[in-house]
């Protein structure tokens, strides 16, 4: 099988396999070739010019004088420094990354949350803004009602702030932040994901929100409107009068009437759908391929479940081959 | 028993000094970080790596540990002492000090076992900690070789194996230059072994190429080694399987063996 198809057992028969090939190994020779001799494995060893002096980046190390690569990837260059970028690899946080996450452990002014990073992250108490939106110390009695706001293994979205003595930390300042609700989390290799300006979209033919995140875990939801802060003071204000068994028996009703419309639950599976054929494809997933595979099936009339067969996958490498064709012959 | 004929073939039709098939594939396991299935001859191994991740705890207490129901089963020798030389083998290579508090899990397990699993499971493991991109000092290989019927004999087969003849197995850094594993049962003299060792170290090199090629580019093509395929001793393969576990937690040097 051809690169991008790791691990997937698709039961593809002959002509399906013929197409795939074909498609495959067109978009292959679409892909550029300036670093295709820029690859090493592990221990090859790096040219460099020394007269020029040589920072060592990540994923090398010296031996015997000589720059030697310690993980299988391509060679990257920045003035003095040299440094290889791995394949594939766990992801690694940059600040100001836009990551989806799940909290793991509620402990003391702090969460710890799961980001598919080697270590988990850190979401401080006082580094994300309170519901009330007031900006004050945090009290002991925030921190004992922290589990109001994000509960073990909720979903959430923050912002990378960076390295401290204990860990990385995240961020969640902004309205745009927080708990995700209602939708599915879906989880892909961070190294299809792309850093981009925006990573939050709202498809609104669809009424979905989609979060790319940085570390590969993407979310797909239905859309919530930002809210005022001065709006939310006053549905605080009103939950707060009422006493806590009234405040659950009514927020059990309001998820009964609030119940997702079938339709926007179909785009929501449909949209989650197209992730996941990308994603055992192998293709950087961006908001555009994903829109135009999510219209490619409603446009051949295909369930949502459909999309997971493989004649839709060899659908979708053909299309994503014609795409870049087309692009270049643009250029 | 005449494990060489007279025109200098083995059971298996090979010649003393020629490894068998090498058949190796990254990605098997899709969940995983990293992964790779390695054959040798009829010896085929998976191994699955997670990780760097959070070290993470886990408590059970099995139904039988309670008053004195039944006495916990251990894993049996044989799979504490490969697990300990796959660990320590592994722990040399990998760049431990740049992973700071976080674990890497490697299961290895063996699919067919038709000698060499040993070498296979580290070939398979180093296959896919490259796979799951962990900054490693080089690409560890590894091969048997044995002696009988006074010839060196390059990658022994389970008959070959039970023989009774010594066994080395070795473990190298191709690029380093540098040995890792030794392991020997049986007793050689020593200008013998010398001779045994050299063509163990010759093996993993020829091993090193093909893996490299595998990892080279990390596409996912079934690289079939040069080495010729031949005949195949039905009867000595047996089936064996075990997940080994390892765990390794290099800031607060704990480290610790589960088995399952």
């Amino acid at each position: 099988m051809e690169r991008g198809m790791r691990g997937t057992q698709l039961s593809l028969n002959q002509t399906q396999k013929v197409r795939l090939q074909r498609a495959l190994e067109q978009l292959e020779s679409l892909s550029s070739k300036v670093n295709s001799n820029a690859s090493v494995t592990v221990a090859d060893s790096i040219p460099v010019n020394y007269e020029d002096g040589v920072l060592k980046g990540h994923g090398t190390s010296e031996l015997n004088g000589e720059v030697v690569a310690t993980v299988c990837g391509v060679v990257e260059r920045v003035n003095k420094l040299v440094y290889v970028r791995a394949l594939r690899a766990r992801y690694k946080p940059e600040v100001g990354d836009i990551i989806v996450g799940r909290v793991v452990v509620v402990a003391p002014k702090r969460w710890r949350i799961e980001i598919n990073y080697s270590q988990d992250a850190v979401l401080m108490l006082s580094s994300m803004n309170l519901p009330d939106g007031i900006q004050r110390r945090r009290t002991a009695l925030d921190e004992l009602n922290m589990r109001s706001i994000f509960e073990e293994n909720d979903v959430i979205c923050a912002e990378v702030r960076g390295f401290q003595h204990d860990g990385l930390h995240l961020q969640a300042r902004s309205q745009k932040y927080g708990k995700l609700k209602r939708g599915q989390m879906l989880t892909i290799p961070p190294y299809l994901v792309k850093r981009r300006k925006q990573h939050f979209h709202h498809l609104e033919q669809f009424g979905i929100d989609l979060i790319l995140g940085c570390n590969g875990f993407i979310w797909v939801g239905e859309h919530v409107e930002a809210t005022d802060d001065m709006l939310e003071e006053q549905v605080n204000k009103t939950e707060q009068q009422i006493t806590k068994s009234d405040r659950n028996s009514a927020s059990l009703e309001e998820q009964e009437q609030s119940s997702i419309p079938l339709e926007t639950r179909q785009s929501l599976c449909r949209t989650a759908n197209a992730v996941r054929v990308l994603s055992t494809l192998g293709f950087i997933v961006t908001i555009e391929v994903i829109l135009e595979t999510v219209n490619l099936s409603s446009s051949l009339n295909l369930d949502v479940h459909e999309m997971l067969g493989s004649e839709f996958c060899v659908l979708v490498a053909e299309k994503e081959a014609e795409r870049r064709t087309l692009n270049k012959k643009k250029r | 028993m005449e494990f060489v004929n007279p025109e200098g073939l083995r059971l298996d039709g090979r010649r003393p000094t020629e490894l068998r098939q090498i058949r190796a594939e990254l990605g098997a396991v899709a969940k995983a970080d990293g992964s790779a299935v390695f054959e040798m001859g009829n010896t085929k191994v998976i191994a699955a790596v997670y990780g760097p991740r959070e070290v993470r705890f886990e408590y059970s207490m099995a139904n039988f540990s309670t008053g004195d129901r039944m006495r916990r089963p251990k894993g049996d020798r044989r799979s504490t002492e490969i697990s300990l030389v796959l660990r320590q083998t592994m722990e040399a290579c990998i760049m431990t000090h740049l992973m700071p508090r976080s674990q890497i899990d490697i299961f290895v397990q063996v699919l067919q076992a038709d000698g060499g699993t040993r070498s296979a499971c580290i070939n398979a493991a180093s296959l896919a900690l490259a796979d799951a991109g962990i900054p490693m000092r080089d690409l560890v290989t590894s091969c048997s070789a044995g002696y009988l019927n006074s010839t060196p004999l390059l990658d022994l087969n389970y008959v070959e194996d039970s023989a009774g003849g010594a066994d080395v197995t070795v473990g190298i850094f191709p690029k380093l230059d540098k040995v890792t594993l030794l392991q020997m049962d049986a007793k050689l003299p020593l200008d013998i072994f010398e001779n045994v060792m050299q063509l163990a170290t010759e093996g993993c090199k020829a091993i090193a190429t093909e893996l490299r090629e595998v990892s080279n580019l990390m596409k996912e093509i079934n690289i079939v080694g040069e080495h010729k395929a031949i005949g195949i001793s039905a009867r000595g393969i047996k089936s064996y399987a075990r997940w080994f576990r390892l765990q390794l937690c290099p800031d607060c040097c704990y480290t610790q063996f589960l088995s399952p």
